[in-house]
């Protein structure tokens, strides 16, 4: 490092939570998604910079880490809005009608599957499988489980969401 | 002091249970009337969820499903007292849907309070455990194999055997794995456990690490059951500070601890080996099999890879001797399955039963038909890597056997019935597309196979040389079957050719200029 002002050019945003969360998990490489697990739950995603940091103190390369990150489904590149839903599109709720409900939904939201409304206050998922297949059709909304969603109960979600 | 029991489980509250639970206790608080609230595990009846039940010296009677604002009526009938309310269903345990039922695996969750050891030791908990302390390794594995236990993951390899491998391997370090990636449409058994029963789980890897010399069980819970992961983590907890895990158990010289992994919404995941290149914080790519894990699994050692209910058996027998639990079912599926009867159904829940009930007999008689009161169609059995059966093949008998023979399998025994709206082309192209999204892309028949795939079957449907596409798809679904690494590729296939033979219209109806988009 030959950059000498830090205190005027401060590290990159997650490079020191990555340090610290790495740190954390005893540096050990099969702790690599539990590290990006704590990342995103604390900082609300993975952010470019920590893939380096990581890839150091895990003594990964680049190339590794980069490859985990982006296989897997829940790890997100950028924060999401403040409330996330996801609404399940696998075969049980395809039963009660889960293709019509998103469509709803997203005409509701005017957003598409992995897109956040305008203000910042939704961002809407597809999910395979929620395991609530007795109650289909089923979201989740920031976590918690939603069972037998029709487009009025969701209605009544979203204002609540962005009231 | 009474006690009324309001479930934890996650189904339980999406139904609104926490609302419940505080419109109990602020209107308890309002009347003064004393009383303890459980949160208990689910019963398995989730159309009756939120499901209230108050202990009296009758046994538990119960009320569902009750809203918020069911509680001030429940109250001024006084049903925490044996008073009757609309919502009241009597003895729970009298319930036909239970009645009927042989819970084995399931005979405790809905009746205990899930991360309280004492509730569970005083309901037969540890038992098996207990009985498996005092045995040598080989002993506890004959007792298994002596069980007919098949693993409830879906594949159905004979548990006792796989156990014997890893212990028969003469090596420094095993580990036992739980696969509770429970990723198929349709089930929800292994989340009911993790968060109804979850010493039960502990329990069985317990054991298992016992029987097979293993000191180090890893539970690989997915990501989208945030519920389950907070439960099995208390429940280890709790179970580490009694004594039930960790160094010298019980005051023996066994030790065995346990630790959660999340996983991170990758479906693949669920497939052992990918799950084993997961839990060593890689990508999660499927590995050639040989080596199988039992010999080089996780970090490359001897690994026992079980499902959430495989493991979850294994407490009852030992506790009752393999023979007992051998005594239910027929031919070479021995023991009981919990079904979960799931979609377009009336009365979704979990159904535990010996194996060999037809299908009819599960959806009729338990399940009360179609939700929307429309004919079924189609069921999909064993989660999207199943075939889908029409309305007549209903007769078949749940049986590992009996399904294979028809091409379809009995998996982890989620069933989802259709009604007759369903278009099953669009089912056929979803299996298509959904491999395309959850493959790990490491064998081409998989990777490209599912995106031509889903090609071909939109030029089916826009009528684009029908027959000849047909014949394509024939073609490409032999491939997959033929050629790929692992059940994901190898299997998809199975929806999309039942789609075909068994609803042939699906596929010839005249195009419309939406479909061809």
């Amino acid at each position: 490092m030959t950059e000498k002002h830090t205190l005027i050019s401060p590290l990159p945003e997650g490079a020191e939570a990555a340090r610290a969360i790495a740190g954390r998990h005893g540096n050990r490489p099969e702790a690599l998604l539990e590290i990006f697990h704590d990342l995103q739950d604390e900082l609300g995603s993975v952010p470019e910079a920590a893939l380096p940091i990581l890839a150091k103190a895990l003594n990964l390369s680049r190339a590794e880490v980069h490859g985990v990150v982006t296989f897997y489904h829940d790890f997100r590149r950028a924060p999401a809005g403040r409330h996330v839903v996801k609404v399940c599109q696998a075969e049980s709720c395809q039963a009660l009608g889960s293709r019509a409900l998103a469509a709803a939904i997203q005409k509701n939201l005017k957003v598409k599957f992995g897109e956040t409304t305008a203000d910042g206050a939704i961002t809407l998922e597809a999910v395979y499988c929620l395991g609530n297949c007795a109650l289909s059709p089923a979201i989740m909304v920031d976590g918690r489980l939603v069972g037998r969603v029709d487009a009025a109960r969701f209605e009544k979600i979203a204002a609540e969401l962005t009231a | 002091m009474i006690r009324v029991f309001v479930p934890r489980d996650s189904a339980a509250r999406s139904m609104g249970a926490d609302e419940v639970t505080a419109a109990i206790a602020a209107e308890a608080s309002r009347l003064n009337v004393s009383l303890q609230i459980v949160r208990n595990g689910s019963r398995g009846l989730f159309w009756l969820e939120p499901l209230v039940e108050v202990e009296t010296v009758a046994g538990r009677v119960a009320f569902g499903p009750v809203q918020a604002s069911d509680v001030a009526s429940l109250f001024k009938s006084k049903f925490h007292d044996g008073g009757k309310h609309p919502l009241g269903l009597g003895r729970i345990e009298d319930h036909p849907y239970l009645k009927n039922q042989e819970r084995l695996t399931f005979a405790r969750c809905g009746i205990t309070d899930p991360v309280s050891v004492a509730d569970y030791v005083a309901h037969a908990g540890f038992e098996g455990l207990k009985k498996a302390l005092a045995m040598t390794g080989a002993a506890v594995v004959a007792e298994v194999t002596e069980s007919g236990l098949r693993g409830r993951g879906g594949a159905g390899f004979p548990t006792g055997i796989k156990w014997k491998t890893v212990l028969d391997a003469k090596v420094d370090r095993k580990y036992i794995c739980c696969n509770a990636d429970e990723g198929d449409s349709g089930t929800f058994a292994d989340r009911m456990v993790m968060e109804g029963d979850p010493f039960m789980l502990i329990e069985g890897m317990t054991i298992s690490g016992i029987a097979t010399g293993a000191d180090k069980g890893f539970v690989y819970i997915r990501s989208e059951y945030p519920d389950a992961i907070a439960t099995m983590k208390e429940a280890i907890a709790a179970a580490t500070a009694a004594g039930w895990l960790g160094a010298n158990i019980q005051g023996t010289d066994k030790s065995f601890t346990l630790d959660v992994r999340r996983g991170a919404g990758a479906y693949i995941c669920g497939e052992e080996t990918s799950m084993l290149e997961s839990l060593e914080g890689k990508r999660g790519m499927v590995r050639p099999k040989p080596p199988i894990p039992a010999l080089e699994g996780l970090f490359g050692k001897p690994t026992v890879i079980n499902n959430v209910l495989s493991f979850a058996a294994v407490p009852y027998i030992l506790a009752q001797g393999g023979a007992a639990y051998r005594n239910y079912g027929l031919g070479r599926s021995r023991g009981t399955l919990p079904f979960q009867l799931a979609g377009n159904i009336k009365h979704g829940g979990l159904v535990e039963k010996a194996f060999g009930l037809t299908l009819r007999e599960l959806i009729d008689k338990f399940g009360g038909g179609t939700l929307t009161g429309w004919p079924i169609r189609a069921v999909q059995v064993g989660g999207p890597l199943g075939a889908y059966l029409p309305a007549a093949k209903l007769d078949l008998p749940m049986d590992y056997e009996a399904f294979a023979a028809e091409g379809a399998m009995v998996g982890h025994g989620g069933v989802v019935v259709f009604d007759d709206s369903v278009d099953m082309a669009a089912q056929a192209r979803f299996a298509m597309e959904f491999c395309s999204i959850e493959s790990c892309g490491k064998c081409t028949p998989c990777r490209i196979g599912s995106i031509r795939g889903v090609e071909v079957i939109d030029k089916i449907v826009a009528g684009v040389e029908r027959e000849a596409n047909l014949e394509v798809l024939n073609d490409l679904c032999q491939t997959m079957t033929d050629g790929s690494l692992c059940a994901m590729g190898g299997l998809t296939p199975s929806p999309v050719q039942s789609a075909v033979r068994y609803f042939p219209e699906d596929f010839h109806r005249p195009a419309s200029r939406q479909a061809a988009e």
